[in-house]
């Protein structure tokens, strides 16, 4: 007991540790919240003339897509700090403390939640200012509200791998948005599926991105889930999981080169 | 293992990949003392430094720090242990004591204790007025006391510091030098390693050399010394071609072969006692004018010569880190 009571302890010290970084750093914050309003704006006034969302006024459409699309690379704030840690020795001290060593990694993708939430009430605002509206109820924009932070905390793990694994800071920014970026827009984030050519339809139809932007739309829009809502909870769940799971693989590998 | 020694090695060996980084180096620091690690670059220091500190498995031998084994015990012999230098760091976005209570609360001192214990190493390490400062606006000097602090916040009794000074100009080497004789006065056992002679010289009770991942020569700086040979005289004459009738002249006094060196000569004696006088004296008597006569004994950069055949590291100009690349 005493020991959960400790492993829990290290883990919101490191927690608070990232947060205040971004308290000190706030351009940090500025490039993931002023990045996704530019593409609410942009997507809304230029593109979203041309782009038909059949059963859907555009920005309706849009508003759940790309916030999804910003929560997903929230979690880069992990692998720049890892990234740096790494880099600066940060990592050695903790290292040869008497403390969880697992804490290294769940602090910061627990820190990014804070970010997330951040996030998503920039995204919201600026969306219900570009006209946006919820059509459900409050439970269900709730439950969209969970959803979309339980993504994001995914993929903090994504982006912990991958700070993990990139040589530099700069390296991890160049994974993420080569790797990543592509496919959030190959989905149905951005335009309906069906308007792709069919072999790109098809792999966006299996982009775990589409399931997770039809889900939130459907709880942010009360428009039919199918098995979305469940889907996207899974994808989240595995994706936590197994890059987790990475992640701990390469930080015992990367740490005692 | 014996009750005194607080770090003990036996056949300790590293590698990466091909590249053998320790191929079995014995240790012994006894509690109480400092260890001066000395050796090139890539000769193993740090690989040491890194196993005895838990964060690097050994490949093969053993290693007990405090008593513990750095593997099977590696948990609780971090409570024992502090590291600092070339490979610790602090949080650059963190104010000192921020980044002081962080490291107070991952030994889990508990709140209070934490925030206590900051502002007591603050003062101690003379940062009292820049402990609401982000560590990022720190001078190099200011960041390796930070760091030091860092590593005495559980007041660890066996402390790491590995390179602890490269890189600072010659001000702050001399702060962090009493704040670490400071240390050991306490009783605090300290491994340390450097590439300066002089820092090994004035830090540590014993050294050991150590080049290619094997350990070349160990004892206290005088045996080291004494090792490459005594005292000698170093004469100038005032007539650089007599060096030869000069020879001759203290042959009597002269306990191995002379040498020329830099236009000086250097005469090893037995005994530094009335060395200066007899050498004077003789040479007068030959009539050869001396300009400049001083007795000397050998510096650690001639044992470091002698034992690895090369000059020890090229002393990093004040303030540049001695493996910057220069563009």
């Amino acid at each position: 007991m005493k020991a959960v009571a400790l492993e829990l302890s290290d883990m919101l010290v490191l927690a608070k540790r990232s947060v205040l970084r971004i308290r000190r750093q706030p351009d940090l914050l500025v490039g993931f919240t002023v990045q996704p309003v530019m593409f609410v704006l942009l997507f809304v006034y230029v593109f979203g003339g041309a782009i038909s969302t059949p059963g859907f006024e555009y920005v309706d459409f849009l508003i759940p897509g790309i916030i999804v699309q910003s929560m997903v690379f929230g979690g880069f704030v992990t692998a720049l700090g890892l990234a740096d840690d790494l880099k600066k020795g940060l990592m050695d001290r903790f290292r040869s403390l008497p403390m969880s060593r697992a804490a290294v990694l769940t602090g910061r993708t627990l820190a990014d939640i804070s970010t997330n939430i951040v996030q998503l009430v920039v995204m919201i605002g600026v969306g219900l200012l570009a006209g946006f509206s919820f059509a459900a109820s409050a439970a269900s924009v709730t439950a969209g509200i969970g959803l979309l932070l339980l993504i994001g905390y995914a993929f903090s793990w994504v982006f912990a791998f991958i700070g993990l694994t990139a040589s530099s800071p700069e390296a991890a920014n160049a994974y993420g948005f080569t790797i990543l970026f592509p496919l959030t827009f190959v989905s149905s984030a951005f335009v309906p599926v069906e308007s792709m050519p069919s072999w790109l339809e098809a792999v966006a139809e299996n982009n775990p991105f589409t399931t997770m932007v039809d889900a939130t739309r459907s709880l942010f829009l009360g428009t039919p889930a199918g098995n979305d809502v469940w889907a996207a909870v899974v994808w989240s769940i595995s994706i936590s999981l197994a890059f987790g799971a990475l992640a701990v693989w390469r930080f015992r590998r990367v740490v005692t080169r | 293992m014996s009750a005194e020694a607080a770090v003990e090695t036996r056949g300790l060996r590293k590698s990466y990949g091909d590249v053998a980084a320790l191929r079995g180096v014995d240790l012994d620091v006894e509690a109480g003392t400092v260890l001066g690690l000395l050796g090139p670059n890539g000769a193993g220091k740090t690989t040491v430094v890194r196993i005895l500190a838990t964060l690097l498995p050994p490949d093969g031998g053993s290693a007990r720090v405090a008593g513990l084994d750095v593997v099977r015990d590696a948990r609780a012999l971090r409570r024992h242990i502090g590291l600092a230098g070339q490979h610790a760091a602090v949080d650059e976005n963190l104010t000192g004591f921020e980044n002081l209570e962080m490291v107070g609360r991952l030994y889990h001192l508990g709140r209070r204790a934490s925030r206590d214990r900051a502002r007591e190493l603050l003062a101690d390490f003379d940062l009292l007025d820049a402990g609401g400062r982000r560590a990022g606006t720190y001078s190099g000097g200011m960041r390796r006391r930070l760091d030091l602090a860092a590593a005495l916040v559980a007041r660890p009794p066996i402390l790491f510091l590995d390179e602890p000074t490269t890189g600072l100009d010659i001000r702050s080497r001399i702060s962090l030098w009493d704040a670490i004789a400071a240390l050991v006065a306490e009783g605090t056992t300290v491994l340390l390693t450097t590439q300066y002679l002089d820092e090994a010289d004035r830090l540590s009770d014993r050294i050991v050399v150590i080049d290619h991942g094997l350990l070349i020569a160990e004892g206290t700086p005088d045996e080291l010394k004494q090792q490459v040979g005594g005292d000698r005289l170093e004469i100038r004459l005032d007539d650089g071609r007599q060096h030869e009738s000069a020879t001759a002249a203290l042959e009597g006094i002269a306990g191995g072969q002379p040498s020329l060196v830099d236009g000086s000569l250097r005469v090893p004696v037995q005994s530094r006692r009335g060395a200066i006088a007899a050498a004077v004296r003789r040479l007068d008597a030959a009539g050869i004018a001396i300009d400049d006569i001083a007795i000397r004994r050998p510096t650690l950069d001639d044992v470091f010569l002698e034992l690895t055949g090369h000059v020890a590291e090229p002393a990093a100009e004040p303030g540049e880190p001695a493996t910057e690349a220069v563009p």
